[in-house]
């Protein structure tokens, strides 16, 4: 299943998508799979699964956590595609979101094929700019993946055409100069950013999604007035950090934000927890 | 002698080729970077190609060099270390630059490029230290705001570098993510550079990461063989045989191999951390070792698992102790240009005591692992041969590793004379003293 439909479908109803982030393997394989469901169960219109990597510098210290959790407990590539699978199975799309390193060891054409015949989407791709993602893109075209590039604040009005040219299911826009986690107010970067990537994609061309520090349903309708997708990780993750070990708990608190967030994307939500 | 400032890239440094315009050598280098960060790298790219093409800033650049730092250090004919090695070897003194080693020459390049950029702090990784306080020592030098990320298990291994680092009124952060030792602490800097990057330069300590680094690093480095070349030449009148370095990230070996690249006589030596010996896996030696992957920003060679995550690497040397290496390095490789070989903790403790004893200079462990490698060399191309070896720093850091190694510390005050020397003669074993040829026992 492909992002595209999911964005498009998302649109039409007037509303942002709500895309939700977690590590496979986070708090184990098996709890990443049944939390995800919960996400997906609450209102969360696209999932994010994250591949656990041993040098997340786009990372802050919450997922940075998570990850290192997961590949303490032994979490290998294979069951990243085992948790896309049981994603894909609820029928969300399940955008893999990898560090480059993973998937050029895997080999490129190789996770491509593995990630479709897992019913994934396609690959979010933080430390992989377009200019070096030739294999990358081709293996995307063979095997019809979303491919998913980041533009920033920092990116010039070129970049940001060439990003968006290469970018199949949305583009990613981080809101803020620095890494994952939560943040108290969203970024004023944000609306300019947006704009200037819509002045690349077109007023109806390709969705651009929000994403870093969104914490609530409020924020989440504060970044859907101006996105078609918000993207949320860190959220999702610390409540699964403060309950570790009463899964039950982690689950009722996850749905409980997420809920929170759709209601959100859909322009109402609350300020807190 | 030629200055910094004068030194033209050197005959066909054109030929060094590399990289092309998109930050590649071969299929090794490039960008692998968040989008966030991309915009500030074509900055400094920017910034540092106009620096070199301005006569002020290399003039400035080279008086500090000369003035502050000792540069240009001599080369040393060590006639001593050639008796027991069986060849000439000449040795580029960097351990007597200021701070101890070839790093300063990188650290007050980029120093002054931070503040040609207007930027008024430097944050930096370090693993034994060195890096740390050759950056602290410019920051205090040209008037800097200073942060060092540093690993946790390296604060513990290396406290007095730690407690220079502060004297010099550098911040030292404690790194507690991942393996908590370099890798981590290259991570956490990066992770500060994306959040403050307008007022903030990345000082990277090696000729490794995402472009325009290893290349601006090479350049800021490279004196060490202009020099070089121009001293061989002076003293022999003609190139020498092959040219030795220690290759941890790759600053000090490609600094000595950019002037020498072009010179297709000269055979091009890089030693890497063999550790406990490769076969063991507990090796920092990347290229011997390794495979081609993506970390911190370029494609290299790298100790990495079945799954791309990167592996711890091992060395008895702080310095070496890297899982990565310059994309420059895997390329010449690659292409053969340069050699790479590794060499153990062992034999590079034996080059350690080896050159203390016959010229009365203690290394640092990283450039040891050159002697020892060079002593291969040496027996290799034979007694007419010319050998130049990339002292890239002095000992004084790693005398505790030292005495430890060699069972000094603790015996030390006890030992009467004569019987410490004899302890350590038996941890550095043979030093193969009776093969010297025409010497049977150089030791006094
Ligand atoms: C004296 C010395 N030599 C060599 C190195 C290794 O670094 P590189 O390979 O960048 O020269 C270090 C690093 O700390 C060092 O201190």
């Amino acid at each position: 299943m492909s992002v595209r439909a999911t964005l498009a479908g998302t649109r039409a109803d007037g509303r942002a998508a709500l895309v939700g982030y977690l590590p496979a393997g986070f708090p184990t394989v098996e709890g990443s799979i049944a939390v995800l469901a919960a996400m997906v169960a609450a209102g969360v219109d696209v999932v994010e699964v994250g591949l656990p990597y041993s040098d997340p510098v786009m990372d802050g210290p919450t997922i940075q956590r998570a990850t290192e959790t997961a590949l303490a407990g032994g979490t290998r590539t294979a069951d990243t595609l085992r948790v896309v699978e049981a994603v894909a199975a609820t029928g969300v799309p399940a955008l893999v979101m990898t560090y480059w390193n993973p998937v050029e060891r895997y080999g490129v054409d190789r996770f491509a094929r593995d990630l479709s015949a897992a019913g994934g989407a396609g690959l979010i791709t933080p430390d992989l700019i377009p200019d070096e993602a030739g294999d990358w893109m081709a293996a995307a075209d063979r095997h019809d993946l979303d491919r998913v590039f980041l533009v920033a604040p920092s990116s010039t009005q070129e970049r940001i055409a060439m990003t968006v040219a290469a970018c199949r299911g949305f583009v990613y826009a981080t809101a803020v100069m620095g890494v994952t986690g939560a943040r108290e107010a969203t970024s004023t970067d944000a609306p300019v950013l947006v704009a200037r990537t819509r002045a690349a994609t077109g007023t109806a061309g390709l969705p651009v999604g929000v994403g870093l520090g969104v914490t609530n349903g409020a924020q989440a309708a504060e970044v859907a007035a101006f996105a078609d997708a918000v993207i949320v990780g860190s959220a999702f993750v610390a409540p699964l950090l403060e309950r570790r070990g009463d899964q039950a708990a982690g689950i009722a608190a996850v749905t409980r934000l997420t809920r929170d967030l759709a209601a959100g994307v859909r322009g109402a939500g609350s300020a807190g927890r | 002698m030629t200055t910094y400032a004068d030194a033209r890239p050197g005959p066909g440094a054109g030929a060094t080729a590399g990289p092309d315009a998109s930050g590649h050598f071969g299929r090794f280098g490039g960008r692998f970077m968040p989008e966030a960060l991309i915009g500030p790298l074509d900055e400094l790219e920017q910034a540092w190609r106009s620096a070199m093409a301005d006569e002020t800033f290399r003039a400035q650049l080279d008086q500090m060099l000369r003035e502050y730092a000792g540069v240009p250090s001599l080369l040393y004919d060590a006639t001593r270390l050639s008796q027991a090695a069986g060849a000439r070897i000449l040795l580029k003194r960097e351990d007597l630059n200021h701070t101890g080693a070839h790093k300063v020459r990188n650290v007050l390049g980029q120093a002054l490029l931070t503040k040609r950029m207007g930027k008024n702090r430097v944050i930096a990784e370090t693993g034994a230290g060195q890096h740390g306080v050759a950056t602290a020592t410019a920051c205090a030098y040209l008037d800097l705001d200073c942060v060092v990320y540093m690993g946790e298990v390296d604060i513990e291994r290396q406290s007095l570098n730690v407690a220079r680092m502060r004297v010099l009124g550098a911040q030292v952060v404690p790194v507690s993510t991942g393996s908590r030792t370099l890798k981590d602490a290259i991570n956490e800097a990066l992770r500060d550079w994306v959040t403050s990057v307008d007022d903030t330069h990345y000082l990277l300590g090696t000729a490794a990461g995402a472009h325009p680094f290893p290349a601006m690093v090479r350049d800021f480095t490279r004196g060490i063989g202009d020099e070089a070349r121009e001293q061989v030449l002076a003293l022999t009148g003609a190139l020498p045989d092959a040219v030795c370095a220690c290759v941890g990230g790759g600053s000090n070996a490609i600094g000595i191999f950019a002037a020498f690249v072009p010179d297709p006589s000269v055979q091009l030596y890089g030693f890497e951390a063999g550790g406990d010996g490769v076969e063991t896996g507990r090796h920092a030696a990347t290229i011997t070792g390794g495979d081609v992957g993506v970390l911190h920003g370029a494609r290299s060679f790298l100790l990495q698992d079945a799954d791309g995550q990167t592996v711890e690497s091992h060395s008895i040397s702080a310095g070496l102790d890297y899982p990565g290496v310059g994309p420059e390095h895997s390329w010449l490789a690659e292409t053969g240009r340069a050699t790479y070989r590794p060499v153990t903790d062992a034999e590079a403790m034996k080059a350690f005591a080896l050159l203390s004893r016959t010229e009365g200079i203690i290394p640092a462990i990283e450039s040891a692992h050159a002697i020892s490698g060079a002593l291969d060399v040496a027996a290799e191309l034979g007694p007419d041969a010319v050998i130049v070896v990339n002292l890239s720093g002095r000992g004084d850091k790693d005398m505790h590793t030292a005495a430890e190694y060699f069972d000094l510390a603790e015996a030390g005050p006890e030992l009467g004379p004569g019987e410490a020397r004899q302890v350590a003669d038996e941890r550095a074993g043979d030093l193969h003293f009776d093969e010297t040829p025409g010497e049977t026992d150089p030791l006094p």
